[in-house]
């Protein structure tokens, strides 16, 4: 559990591309630099993706690595309902270069613990490929869940079977073995080892939500349900929507491949922010007005206050329009 | 295997192995009362138990802002509270309480080193948390054995290590350094030799036959036989476990009682227990005991050669110190090897591939650096 937080950024260059599942691509980076050893589990990589003339930021979870931590492979799921970074991702041919970071670590594996239980919600085993080989190296007792649509949209199917055996327990939603995270909870919650199992979770906003729930209802230990989002997930497919701000005088329209904060930024609005992953809060603002649905993205607001929808992390969260079809539309109101 | 460029092995500032088991306190040290602050390999931790008496060893750096933890305290059966924020962690490092907001941020944690309590030491493993196997920390059972009794302290060395492991590995320096307790002559005079093990440990023995016992061997083997006059029969049997304990088998017994043949009966053996923890490159924790093995119910024996072996380990801290201090002083000049140098060569070569298997080098250090 290192602390590698601090960005490097180098040139790297793509050595592999290929399919590994419907609209899912696994790409090969390599990196120049110092050996720093193979990739820990539960790493990511932070690599700047460029879209119509403008760069950002994206980042993918390491699936694998080579022993100098110089070969780096991630998965990308392509989103068709966005013109955004996992396009760009997708374009990607061998040889091609681009700025990345080393592994990058917010998602720590801990050694150690009595049972684990690792849930993974369709490209989200992206980020728990590794820690799952790893568990099994450390002879440790884990079950590995994994959740999908259908099969043909799951990557890595067959090798994670053959890996982990009877310790990888599959649902799929057209098969009609849709996960139960109330009884996946409740199990562990009737384990003796249950206060001292811990749970990491990498998936879709809406089975994290279920799975946090769920935990907390079993009164499990919150410090041992792990799960890692890059606000990059949301309860709807993003649409394009209008914000104002009219204490600044600004009224912008946010495309559903931008954020609320990337946009109001380049309207001239000067606001607060650092993670940019709904994590952190300091880009919350309070809601004067909404015509749709708030789709609450980050982990700041707990659920009671996403419920009183009086207040926004503009880095990750989106309005949709609501029933009547109106174009949505927020209004922001500053201290 | 072919040769190579001996410039890593004989580093002046050797950098340290980070996949190994250091010693980071002595069991007393660390409780479920307050919080230890102790920089081991580089990394400033934060040591204390649960209140079930399991230690734990958090780097000493709040996520938020970096204040030290050690500076907070212990609340709950295993938490620590920031004493900047008010942020706590538990013993596995996860945030479990944030100031003014409802949440926790997914990312909040700091790193839990494991951590392992054995041989009246806490061990901590600064590396690659999936490779710590508590089965690799050296064997130091003596320690805590019924069939040895004994104490030591810690010495804070002012040194990179390595040269603590040079001294260790090389007792011929008894002579010049410990001239009124524990040098003779004899020590540059006999044979010694030197040996690579199968499970990868070192041993450097030597035996002195038939000579006189200088002041400190003398008590000794008075405490058991209480007329002894005469000659001795002396053994230094060294053994080094990578990365950074070694175990000194010593004694002496009656000369010619055939001791060098296996029979010790008529003598007193002891075992000089050392580990030492990098701190920074150019500090150390320099962890020793002196165990015994005769009169073990005699605590006037435990102190008289606790604080005996305190006065002989001062000659050595000082040397030590000049050492780091000339290294420093003469950034410009290599170091040579002795014929005296054969363990402490086997050490560094040990510890350049243990530096290797982690992608590093003893190259890798500056060859002129300034003294911190």
């Amino acid at each position: 559990m290192s602390v590698d937080n601090r960005a490097e950024w180098r040139l790297g260059r793509v050595v592999e591309s290929v399919p590994v599942a419907r609209d899912i691509r696994r790409i090969t980076i390599e990196r120049p630099g110092a050996a720093a050893g193979r990739a820990r589990p539960g790493t990511h990589l932070d690599v700047r993706v460029r879209l119509d003339g403008r760069e950002d930021l994206r980042s993918y979870s390491v699936v694998e690595s080579d022993e100098g931590g110089r070969r780096l492979t991630i998965s990308v799921l392509r989103v068709p309902e966005s013109r955004g970074g996992s396009v760009f991702m997708h374009g990607l041919q061998v040889g091609d270069e681009l700025m990345t970071t080393q592994p990058l670590q917010n998602f720590p594996l801990r050694v150690g613990a009595i049972r684990y239980v690792l849930v993974a919600g369709g490209v989200g085993i992206t980020a728990l490929v590794a820690m799952a080989r790893v568990l099994r190296e450390l002879k440790a007792d884990y079950t590995l869940v994994y959740v999908g649509r259908s099969r043909e949209q799951m990557a890595y199917l067959a090798s994670l079977a053959e890996l982990h055996g009877d310790r990888l327990e599959v649902h799929v939603d057209d098969e009609g073995t849709s996960l139960d995270v109330t009884a996946l909870a409740a199990g562990v919650a009737a384990d003796p080892r249950g206060p001292g199992t811990e749970m990491y979770v990498c998936g879709p906003i809406r089975l994290m939500d279920g799975v946090r729930r769920a935990w907390a209802d079993e009164q499990l230990p919150p410090a041992n349900l792990r799960f890692e989002t890059f606000g990059s997930s949301g309860w709807f497919d993003a649409e394009e929507f209008v914000v104002r701000v009219p204490q600044l005088g600004v009224e912008t329209t946010v495309g559903s491949d931008s954020t609320m904060l990337e946009a109001l930024t380049a309207a001239g609005a000067d606001l607060m922010y650092d993670c940019r992953k709904g994590e952190c809060g300091l880009c919350r603002v309070d809601i004067g007005a909404v015509d749709g649905v708030i789709d609450h993205r980050d982990v700041f607001l707990s659920g009671r206050q996403k419920q009183r929808d009086d207040a926004v992390c503009i880095c990750v969260s989106r309005v949709v329009s609501g029933p009547d079809g109106r174009p949505p539309t927020l209004t922001l109101t500053l201290p | 295997m072919s040769l190579v460029d001996q410039d890593a092995v004989t580093a002046k500032i050797f950098p340290h192995p980070l996949n190994a088991w250091y010693a980071v306190a002595w069991d007393h040290e660390v409780s479920n009362k307050g919080l230890l602050a102790r920089t081991i390999a580089g990394i400033p931790m934060a040591i204390y138990r649960t209140a079930d008496g399991r230690p734990v060893a958090l780097a000493d750096a709040c996520w938020h802002r970096l204040a030290p933890l050690s500076m907070g305290k212990l609340v709950g059966s295993d938490e620590v509270q920031c004493p900047y924020h008010g942020l706590r962690y538990n013993s596995a490092g996860r945030c479990t309480a944030m100031p003014a907001q409802e949440t926790i941020n997914p990312s909040a944690m700091v790193p839990s080193y494991p951590a392992v309590e054995r041989y009246r030491y806490i061990w901590v493993w600064p590396g690659d948390m999936t490779l710590a196997d508590p089965d690799l920390i050296p064997d130091m059972h003596q320690m805590d054995s019924p069939e040895w009794a004994g104490d030591g302290l810690t010495i804070e060395a002012p040194c990179n290590y390595q040269l603590i492991l040079d001294n260790l590995m090389d007792l011929t320096h008894e002579e010049f350094v410990h001239g009124s307790s524990i040098g003779q002559a004899e020590l540059s005079e006999s044979e010694f030799h030197t040996r690579l093990e199968d499970d990868g440990s070192v041993t450097v023995s030597r035996w002195m036959r038939d000579v006189a016992p200088p002041p400190f061997w003398l008590k000794n083997i008075r405490d058991r036989f209480p007329d002894f006059e005469g000659h001795v029969d002396r053994w230094q049997i060294i053994h080094y476990y990578a990365p950074s304990t070694i175990c000194i088998d010593v004694g002496v017994a009656k000369a010619g009682t055939g001791a060098p043949e296996g029979d010790r009966s008529q003598g007193v053996n002891g075992y000089v227990m050392n580990t030492i923890t990098p701190r920074t490159e150019r500090s150390s924790h320099y962890f020793w005991a002196f165990m015994r093995n005769y009169r073990l119910d005699s605590q006037l024996i435990t102190t008289q050669l606790r604080n005996g072996v305190a006065g002989v380990f001062a000659e050595d801290e000082a040397m030590l110190k000049a050492q780091q201090e000339a290294i420093d002083a003469n950034p410009e000049h290599a170091f040579y090897s002795l014929n005296i140098d054969a363990g402490g060569m086997w050490v560094r070569r040990i510890l350049d591939r243990m530096l290797q298997a982690e992608g590093r080098t003893g190259a890798e250090a500056p060859a002129a650096s300034p003294a911190r």
